[in-house]
């Protein structure tokens, strides 16, 4: 076939067309959160999340049971429309006593993640932006810790300082954050040797404001990943706790306690074992499924991977 | 190489110091002692603290005890009349560590293959099933489990087969192993297989695989000689945690499952005050601890050579 020069026409040169921006630019979190948003199971986690959040926030309120108050002539009921999840042995609510239950459960998840964060990204951000020997100080203090059998760090404290809700968040925020730390350190080892930094010392910015204002929130993808690992890991160390023993006190309840409660029942009374452990089972799954989109939206380079 | 190894030795020995000494303070600050409980005279209460050594001020006690840890003496235990610690640990240890052994035989290189397996045959059937045995794993507290485990074991078999497959507690035969081990190691199975998914994944997705395939290798030659070798890296750092991980789990699953294992009285030491008892399974437990985090370091050095040791942190 022969091209001719008629075949093809001109046309008129336009600077700017190329330079043209067709569509919004987006910054790296609007990025992220668009492929957030376009996870289904990230998303369907999010919402089942916020409904067992807002259902321990509302649902003890409106049960018309307490948590704590025993009817001995209700013992021991099956599921009923008047007890949606029956009753334990003293005769209390188990509906009431699960969401009031989820309260304590996800505030020691929560109170000791952010504990963790606060503590473990300070720390870790000092020694990795500093360097040299305060590094080496720094990360052997970590090390020690980190192989300090935490149970028996756990078991001492709560002695020492008595049981209770604070003993365990406080406890759980001593013994974690040294891996917060480690994680914070690597990520500003690599961000420490860029020019953003190097720029922000000639301007004269002190250490501490370069860690906070500068490194941190360039390591916060990381971070957020970790953080949302980290609350489950928590609510399943205190139901760990509860099974040992050292849980809260009763009458409060948390999620760990009222499995434990229904391990003892197991042979009669299988409703007292199974509403707490699905309890924990779904919120479980709903954290580590939504940490997972949350790290593929943050890390482009593996996504679609896991 | 050797200089290094030598350097880690010496910290480790620093660790393990500082973790006897912090554990002792802590036990001392607890309330009570290990006689608190018991109803008794004060002169035979005084005889039997001069016995163990308690009347004595506490820096000669810390001192006394650190010398005799030096020769290998862990003390006699307060509570467990005139039982050595050395002997309660020879004695107890090696059954947590066969339940633990037999746990982490299963689950790694089962965690690992599952994994290998859902890489391969990504949003397909068999990585769908891997990813909900592992996602089913990691939910379930272990307790639940075991709890759940018996129930169906010691009551719906029995009632449906009318015989024993699996014993629900007790210790002795290989079939009384079977569950416990399964339920510590659920955890870690359900672990490795999700790192070891993800780890291939990244290694199957890089270049030097596509020149790999580029010159013509067969699938199960890339699969066995480029892409295993290379995403075991990080599988390799997390054994250390998992050792921990089935340390920590062996004590609910002795408990519930009635196993004779050091767990046992650990837990009891401390609710008992039994002070040469909990130093002796502290400093035993962390002793091992640092050992495996240790050998962990030296294998993960032995496989990457990409790591110069000596150089920069471990």
């Amino acid at each position: 076939m022969e091209l001719s020069r008629e075949l093809f026409e001109r046309l008129p040169s336009d600077a700017g067309a190329h330079e043209q921006i067709s569509r919004p630019s987006l910054t790296y979190w609007q990025d992220a959160f668009r492929r957030l948003r376009k996870n289904r199971v990230a998303m369907i986690s999010l919402i089942i999340l916020a409904i067992i959040t807002l259902f321990a926030i509302v649902a003890p309120m409106v049960s018309g049971y307490a948590y704590d108050t025993a009817d001995f002539a209700a013992s021991l009921q099956l599921p009923s429309s008047k007890h949606w999840f029956g009753t334990d042995s003293l005769g209390r609510d188990l509906w009431t006593r699960i969401w009031f239950g989820g309260r304590i459960s996800l505030s020691i998840g929560v109170i000791s993640a952010l504990l963790n964060l606060i503590i473990g990204a300070l720390y870790g951000g000092i020694a990795g932006y500093l360097g040299g020997r305060v590094d080496d100080v720094m990360m052997r203090i970590v090390e020690i810790i980190y192989t300090i059998p935490e149970l028996l760090l756990l078991i001492l404290l709560m002695m020492i300082m008595g049981s209770g809700l604070g003993t365990i968040i406080l406890a759980m925020a001593v013994l974690n954050w040294v891996g917060m730390a480690r994680l914070v350190r690597g990520q500003v080892l690599q961000l420490k040797q860029q020019e953003f930094v190097l720029a922000a010392v000639t301007l004269g910015a002190s250490p501490i404001r370069i860690i906070i204002k500068h490194l941190l929130p360039n390591a916060l993808g990381p971070i957020l990943v970790s953080l949302t690992m980290t609350v489950p890991g928590a609510i399943f160390f205190e139901a760990f706790l509860s099974f040992i023993g050292l849980g809260v006190k009763a009458p409060v309840a948390s999620w760990g306690t009222l499995a434990s409660e229904g391990k003892d029942m197991i042979l009669t009374f299988q409703h007292m074992l199974i509403y707490p452990a699905a309890a924990i089972a779904i919120t479980m799954l709903a954290f580590n499924l939504f940490g997972d989109g949350l790290r593929d939206a943050l890390d482009p380079r593996l996504r679609g991977r896991d | 190489m050797w200089r290094y190894v030598l350097k880690r030795m010496g910290y480790m020995l620093i660790t393990l110091w500082v973790i006897v000494t912090l554990t002792f303070v802590m036990m001392h600050a607890v309330p009570g002692d290990p006689f608190t409980s018991e109803k008794m005279t004060p002169v035979v209460l005084a005889n039997l603290k001069a016995k163990y050594g308690l009347d004595l001020p506490l820096h000669k006690q810390y001192l006394i005890y650190l010398n005799n840890l030096l020769h290998g003496d862990f003390g006699v235990s307060m509570r467990n009349q005139n039982r050595t610690v050395n002997e309660l640990v020879v004695r107890h240890f090696p059954v947590s560590a066969r339940l633990g052994a037999m746990a982490l035989v299963y689950a790694v290189p089962g965690g690992i293959a599952l994994g290998v397996l859902a890489a391969l045959k990504r949003n397909r059937v068999p990585d769908r099933l891997a990813m909900l045995i592992s996602v089913l794993g990691i939910s379930v507290p272990g307790f639940v489990l075991a709890t759940l485990l018996q129930l169906l074991f010691g009551v719906t078999w029995k009632r449906w087969f009318g015989n024993v497959l699996f014993p629900v507690a007790g210790w002795g035969e290989l079939r009384h192993m079977i569950l416990p081990a399964f339920c510590l190691g659920m955890g870690t199975l359900a672990g490795y297989t999700r790192m070891m998914r993800t780890s291939m994944l990244d290694v199957l997705g890089q270049d030097y695989i596509k020149t790999a395939r580029a010159k013509g290798l067969s699938s199960s030659e890339i699969i066995w000689r480029h892409a295993l070798r290379n995403s075991m890296l990080p599988v390799v750092t997390m054994l250390g945690t998992t050792v921990v991980f089935v340390l920590l789990g062996s004590l609910v699953v002795e408990q519930i499952f009635a196993i004779p294992g050091l767990g046992k009285y650990f837990a009891q030491s401390v609710t008992t005050n039994d002070y040469t008892l909990i130093l002796g399974t502290t400093v035993f437990y962390a002793g091992l601890l640092i050992v495996a985090l240790f050998l962990v370091d030296m294998a993960y050095a032995l496989v990457d050579p990409r790591i110069r040791i000596g150089k920069g942190k471990a």
